[in-house]
């Protein structure tokens, strides 16, 4: 959850430079802003705001409508519906931060090795991502859930190798870009190192472009997993998550579609505000 | 051009081989075996045990029985089947039929939709392009399964129009048990489809050919067929590729939502029943259906792009 948190913090304004673009964050992009942190609240404080236990079932109290008691009416085993997505909201946002932070682990080094060193290294790594990119990556999932089992660890791993691509061509780009600009060169002539001047100065030259692709990766991740989970590979079904509770195949052929509504809705509007959010940080930069 | 085809060709023949190769240590690392699947709770004596492994070839070393499958696929033999018995082609040739009409149906729908609605925004600015835009950012935002769940619980549940499970029967109520499958599938695709359109076609009428040709006294369908679609359509051709090729994969989501046997759904339960051989040849067409529709893409590109052909020669 806290790295929920950095995600939209870090679009807020940690660097000094996105400070400055804050007043041109746009009216779309600050309802988009406003509407995540009400969901990453809620999921932090699941326990506050959850008015009921989001396992506790009742099955005299099965598919009720909504009421002041249960506001979005009870599923099939009477458990109270919008308990079960504000807890849902835990698993389906730590989930994606995990993925999206684990590929920009990996492929924020590699794109930086890669423009630094160029020549062989930049050849072998360009290729491996190309062969990671043929292989798609709910395949790459279902594949590693065999091998590492069922649940949401495995998925998460699983995608975070299959988003390598993505997140390190890019930043492989824009890493190359930053390599040739005079002031890198400057400081190589002045003896720093290249670590140091890889960390300190490119990477933070970087942070924008990955702060505004990892949040679309991140709504990717989201739409991904939750798709992994609705086929009963990642967050297993009492365990309360979006994913699953799209997949109550149950209260939709009996006519009691309100739950499924309410998830996919959440669902869909969480994805818009990080595309709104994602491409308005990674098109101010562009300028 | 031949020496591109080649080159690519061949950067799918080693794509192939390492997926091949990614799959085989996966399912080879995963726990369980298939003969323990095959026998279900209860396990015959050892020595009955010993006979179906040797029948099935699990003892011999993994390189072996990965350099002998590696051969058979290379002479067109893609095995048998641990659980069944049958020969692999024959037991994903169904599913795959499934699948690639799925995917063929929600490809038109992309086409369609996509184009036709990136279009009318592009030509009609103002409110019909803020109303085309508006409701193409929503569907970038719904996924298949969301998608699928709404369109059951509307037109299966409450109008009873399609069916909400299984395929159906003849050409007929096959389409019919395909289209709301297909639609789930087709959204975020056409939504993004629609946006490229927008923004490339935008692009085309704002420049200095289209304004010499408006010039010229060329309107109309003739100003937009010749002057506009021709120029907009090689980044659309590009995305339209990319994305129908990730639908190979993405249509697992639906053909479970809707229990219609595709590739899939074989791949799931092959995965479980640890059938490798099986769960190999999805992963292979699935991975080279991928990269040969990404390929045509690339392709239908240089054919309308002059410059496209000149940077690949």
């Amino acid at each position: 959850m806290t790295a929920v948190a950095a995600t939209v913090a870090s679009t807020t304004g940690t660097t000094v430079a996105a400070t400055a673009r804050r007043s041109r964050l746009g009216p779309a992009a600050w309802v988009a802003l406003g509407f995540l942190s009400i969901v990453v609240l809620a999921a932090v404080f699941a326990p506050w705001v959850a008015p009921h236990d989001p396992n506790a079932g009742d099955l005299l109290n099965a598919y009720a409508p909504p009421s002041g008691e249960h506001w979005l009416g009870t599923d099939g085993t009477g458990r109270d519906v919008a308990s079960r997505l504000v807890y849902g909201a835990r698993t389906s946002l730590l989930g994606p931060a995990a993925v999206v932070l684990l590929a920009l682990l990996l492929g924020v080094p590699l794109a930086l090795l890669s423009a630094w060193r160029g020549g062989t290294t930049a050849f072998v790594i360009t290729r491996v991502l190309d062969v990671l990119f043929a292989i798609p990556a709910l395949l790459l999932a279902i594949l590693a859930v065999a091998t590492f089992g069922v649940g949401l660890r495995s998925a998460a791993i699983a995608l975070a190798v299959a988003y390598l691509p993505y997140v390190g061509r890019l930043a492989l780009t824009a890493a190359e870009t930053e390599r040739r600009l005079p002031y890198v060169q400057a400081l190589e002539v002045q003896g720093h190192g290249a670590v140091r001047i890889n960390v300190r100065h490119v990477l933070r030259n970087l942070a924008p472009v990955l702060v505004g692709q990892g949040s679309v990766a991140f709504a990717y991740a989201l739409i991904d997993l939750a798709a992994l989970s609705f086929l009963g590979l990642a967050v297993q079904a009492p365990q309360a998550d979006w994913g699953v509770l799209v997949s109550d195949r149950d209260a939709i052929l009996k006519g009691h579609p309100l739950g499924v509504v309410a998830a996919g809705t959440l669902v869909v509007l969480t994805v818009l505000s990080l595309f709104v959010l994602g491409s308005r940080i990674a098109g101010e930069d562009r300028r | 051009m031949t020496h591109y085809l080649l080159r690519r060709l061949l950067g799918l023949l080693i794509t192939l081989l390492v997926a091949s190769l990614v799959v085989y240590l996966s399912v080879f690392l995963s726990p369980g075996s298939p003969e323990q699947v095959l026998f279900g709770s209860r396990p015959p004596s050892p020595e009955v045990q010993e006979q179906v492994r040797q029948y099935l070839g699990l003892d011999d070393n993994v390189v072996v029985r990965y350099l002998h499958w590696l051969g058979n696929v290379l002479t067109g033999d893609l095995g048998t089947s641990l659980i069944t018995q049958q020969p692999v082609a024959q037991r994903i040739a169904g599913p795959a039929l499934v699948t690639f009409s799925l995917v063929l149906y929600a490809g038109l729908l992309i086409v369609v939709f996509g184009v036709g609605s990136g279009l009318l925004a592009a030509l009609r600015p103002g409110s019909t392009d803020a109303a085309v835009t508006a409701v193409t950012s929503v569907a970038t935002a719904l996924p298949a399964f969301v998608a699928a769940g709404l369109l059951i619980s509307v037109f299966s549940v409450q109008l009873g129009w399609f069916p909400s499970y299984g395929l159906g029967q003849g050409t007929g109520g096959r389409l019919q048990s395909l289209t709301l499958p297909a639609v789930a599938l087709a959204i975020i695709a056409s939504g993004l489809v629609a946006r490229v359109t927008r923004a490339s076609a935008r692009q085309e009428l704002a420049s200095e050919h289209v304004q010499t040709a408006r010039m010229r006294g060329i309107g109309g369908a003739r100003l937009v067929r010749s002057h506009v679609l021709r120029n907009a359509a090689p980044p659309v051709v590009t995305v339209l590729g990319l994305q129908v090729a990730g639908l190979v994969a993405g249509a697992v989501v639906v053909e479970q939502a809707f229990g219609l046997g595709g590739l899939g759904e074989l791949l799931i339960s092959s995965v479980q029943q640890k059938d490798f051989p099986v769960v190999q040849a999805i992963a292979l067409v699935v991975v080279a259906a991928f990269a040969l529709l990404n390929l045509a893409a690339d392709l239908v590109v240089m054919l309308l792009d002059p410059r496209a052909r000149a940077a690949a020669a």
